[in-house]
């Protein structure tokens, strides 16, 4: 009898964010579907009424029959059998409830059969999940294959794919990776050719590493243009498993996430239908796909982490030592405390990242049927620039915490936590692959470092300065104010050089500064809204400040020419 | 004519996670300290009913419930995990009443949504733990009963299979329609509750409960009609008023005590006639048997 997200009123509070009325209301438009559909909310506060109850639901999901399953899952893993990946007996009970509770495709319109629910609460829901068993949430998570449909595929697609999420609870997979083609997606090369005579896209080739690659729906990138070699050959495609032209070769044995079945798959001469425009595959949609995989990274990494700090908590209140308990000693409750604080820091930043993705989607959406306003128009723009540098930031962050976390707390556990007799031992391997896939953090930096060379970081770091906070908060505002000019310093110092290689060798150190004084500001004024987050501010900003002094004595004492002594 | 599957369920306070507050000084249940949750084997009732209903061509599955005004929750709680309708039995005059009491209301209600095929309650409630109000309800509507039941092997509109779960095994019995059948707690968990019918419904409320809304739900039950919950009184059953109640119920609570279990010693007993002799008079003289 548990449910994860009414245990937890750290999630009520960043549902009930101040501009979630303002995404409500460009989400609903008016309100109009309720007059259509029964269950379409009548205004703003029934809106967030029905996201309360509908995550309530999967909270209790996610506590009662997700985590109670995770060990077995994990156990058991999926099979391979008649060319059919037969998930673990759990795996299929999860999905299985969650089709029944009618939230697969929360987020696709109602005319798709959807609960066209923001994608804060469809993050929330990642995350509960994630909480439970984190390789399920790759499951869950990979109705983002729908949102993308929604987002590009023509009208024909969208009503023949979209409906089947909710009323059968289609599985989604998305075909990228190849053998050669990992991190650099532009050396796709499983190939579609048009076939004049049945008028489909046949696809021959290899998928690699692919999570739930026996999909019901698989978007899979192929190089539509001959002679080509690089992005701008590749288109995306939509793949029917009842087709039977894919064959799955193997499933991987992972060192976590066992439960998520990764497969190699053949195509061979699988009929496919083109998504949107020919070419626009790798440079628009998979692009907006792999944000999409990258914020629900960052809510499986929270997730992960809610998980290891629950469960090192209640184990450094349980085991005695020396006569007390051991999270009375002063080494194990500052790891505690500090496992908290960058738990409430990558879930205050998973949210802040929603609500700008969220805003500039419903803009774009709301562009199919009506020019925006000149000032709807800057509106979605800034959201969507501010989107791009923080996902990455995000993805980053999240998910180096979480194995941060996760090792903090089998530390914890001791010997005990070694030993297959806890979860700990589960998730922290779980953890594992979070600064891998969807972009490894070393990818994320490169991504990121935009927002640091474009000055976007800067920008809004100093905007926060205008923001007034409770007096007794004050100090921490200065502490991120002196942190801000440290940052700005920082960036000065490497960019004088004018090396080019300098600068990629300190990015990360960059971006991780930024990202400091960046959460630092949103943990400020989460505890400007509710006194519960002044010690999580406390910590962090004390935490971030040390380690941002730390990489500014780095940067400071590095001479250009000493880069020599790290190559080979 | 619809195949019409009744469930009888039940509001209770959760006495799965006791706290130290569950009881008052006087050994009474705190209610105010215990949650009120579905009964738990009538939700494994509530999953048989809608799995009978997936196998029937045309079914309706209808939640009856009796208690206070906020038992209305139950019947929510059932129309969001796919039950098409509820009747809350309330009514002052109900107050007190034990199994027998209780069952002679609910028969009557069932009664009232005669012609039904089969009535579905859980084993027992974990508040009172009698397992009566099921069997005596069948008796009442005169109809077969079938107890402790797991899985419908069969069921077409004329007849019923089960497996029944027993101490010492299985049973499978078949009985003709109409019956009534108690499901254990092995049976099927119930589904979860379902996101669209949750909001679709979640506005449902009982005439008592409208009463105490701020909110003026006028307009919205004007368009949708199917939100407003029957409430059925004493007056709606047409029940006699000396069978209800305190005065309709022979159990007298005596005394609660709160009682520790602990084994303090061991009998060796042979198949002697004297040793079952003591151990028979033991039983009876702690009221133990008899």
């Amino acid at each position: 009898m548990a449910n994860f997200y009414t245990d937890n009123e750290d999630l009520k509070f960043h549902l009930t964010h101040p501009l979630m009325e303002k995404m409500v209301n460009l989400k609903e438009r008016n309100f109009a579907d309720k007059d259509i559909y029964d269950y379409a909310p009548v205004d703003f506060e029934d809106t967030m009424d029905n996201y309360d109850k509908v995550l309530e639901i999967i909270g209790e999901i996610a506590g009662d029959v997700i985590a109670v399953n995770a060990e077995s899952v994990d156990h058991d893993g999926p099979v391979l059998a008649n060319n059919k990946v037969d998930y673990a007996k759990g795996t299929q009970q999860n999905y299985d409830t969650l089709v029944q509770a009618g939230v697969v495709g929360i987020s696709l319109p109602r005319k798709y059969g959807g609960l066209n629910f923001s994608i804060v609460p469809y993050v929330m829901s990642a995350e509960l999940v994630a909480r439970g068993d984190a390789g399920f949430a790759n499951i869950w998570g990979l109705q983002d294959c729908a949102e993308t449909l929604h987002e590009f595929a023509s009208e024909e697609i969208k009503q023949e794919f979209l409906p089947r999420f909710n009323s059968e609870g289609v599985t989604a997979a998305m075909d990228l990776t190849e053998p050669d083609a990992g991190s650099d997606l532009q050396a796709v090369q499983l190939k579609a050719t048009f076939d004049e005579k049945s008028g489909m896209w046949k696809l021959n080739g290899v998928k690699r590493f692919i999570t739930n690659g026996d999909a019901d729906v698989s978007l899979v990138l192929a190089r539509s243009e001959e002679g080509t070699s690089d992005a701008r050959g590749l288109s995306l495609f939509v793949y029917d498993r009842r087709e039977n032209a894919m064959t799955v070769r193997r499933i991987e044995n992972k060192l976590g996430i066992k439960g998520s079945p990764t497969c190699e798959l053949v195509f061979t001469n699988a009929p496919a239908k083109l998504v949107g425009d020919r070419k626009m595959g790798l440079i628009k949609y998979v692009m907006s796909l792999m944000n999409s995989a990258r914020l629900g990274v960052g809510a499986q990494s929270v997730g992960i982490a809610e998980a290891a700090y629950r469960e090192a908590l209640k184990y450094a209140h349980e085991r005695e030592q020396f006569g007390k308990t051991i999270i009375e000693y002063p080494a194990v409750y500052e790891m505690l405390t500090n496992m908290k604080a960058k738990t409430d820091a990558i879930r205050t930043l998973l949210y802040e990242t929603c609500r700008y993705v969220d805003i500039y989607k419903s803009y774009s959406f709301i562009a199919e049927d009506r020019s925006l306003t000149p000032e709807e128009r800057n509106d979605f723009k800034h959201n969507q620039k501010i989107a791009d540098v923080y996902t990455p930031l995000l993805k980053l962050f999240s998910s180096e915490y979480c194995n941060q976390i996760a090792y903090d707390s089998l530390q914890v556990h001791g010997g005990t936590g070694f030993m297959k007799d806890f979860p700990i031992e589960r998730i922290y391997r779980d953890a594992r692959i979070t600064t891998i896939y969807e972009g490894t953090s070393q990818l994320q930096v490169v991504a990121a470092i935009r927002g640091v060379s474009n000055g976007l970081y800067l920008k809004i770091l100093r905007e926060n300065e205008q923001i007034s906070v409770n007096p007794e908060l004050d100090y921490l505002k200065h502490s991120l104010i002196k942190m801000t000019d440290q940052f700005a310093k920082a960036i000065d110092k490497v960019t004088a050089t004018e090396s080019a290689e300098l600068y990629d060798f300190h990015a990360r150190r960059l971006v991780e500064m930024a990202g400091n004084v960046i959460i630092g500001y949103l943990l400020l004024f989460d505890a400007n809204r509710n006194d519960r987050f002044k010690k999580s501010a406390d910590i962090f900003i004390r935490l971030g400040k040390t380690e941002n002094t730390q990489k500014v004595s780095f940067i400071n004492s590095f001479d250009v020419k000493e880069l020599g002594y790290y190559k080979y | 004519m619809s195949f019409r599957i009744v469930v009888l369920a039940k509001q209770v306070p959760d006495t799965r996670n006791v706290g130290k507050d569950a009881m008052k000084a006087d050994g009474t249940v705190n209610r105010a300290a215990l949650p009120a949750i579905y009964n738990p084997e009538d939700l494994n009732a509530l999953e048989m009913a809608l799995h009978i209903k997936s196998k029937m061509k045309d079914a309706e599955v209808i939640i009856l419930t009796m208690g206070p005004p906020r038992a209305a929750e139950i019947i929510r709680e059932s129309i969001y995990r796919g039950a098409d309708a509820g009747y809350l039995i309330t009514d002052r005059k109900f107050a007190g009443s034990d199994t027998l009491a209780t069952s002679y209301a609910v028969s009557l209600a069932v009664k009232k949504l005669a012609p039904f095929h089969l009535v579905l309650s859980g084993r027992q409630a974990i508040d009172g733990d009698t397992a009566q109000v099921g069997p005596q309800t069948a008796e009442k509507l005169n109809i077969p009963q079938i107890t402790y039941a797991e899985e419908v092997v069969a069921v077409d509109e004329t007849q019923i299979t089960i497996k029944r779960r027993l101490e010492r095994g299985i049973e499978v019995v078949k009985s003709s329609l109409p019956a009534l059948i108690t499901v254990h707690s092995s049976a099927s968990e119930c589904r979860p509750r379902n996101a669209k019918l949750l909001m679709k419904h979640k506005h449902a409320r009982t005439v008592t409960e409208l009463q105490e809304e701020t909110r003026d739900y006028t307009e919205l039950y004007n368009k949708r009609p199917y939100l407003q919950i029957e409430e059925w009184t004493v007056a709606d059953l047409n029940a006699d008023v000396e069978m209800l109640g305190l005065s309709g119920s022979p159990t007298k609570v005596k005394k609660i005590e709160n009682v520790v279990l602990q084994q303090k010693e061991t009998i060796l007993l042979t198949e002697a006639d004297k040793d079952i002799e003591s151990l028979m008079k033991e039983l009876i003289g702690t009221h133990i048997i008899g």
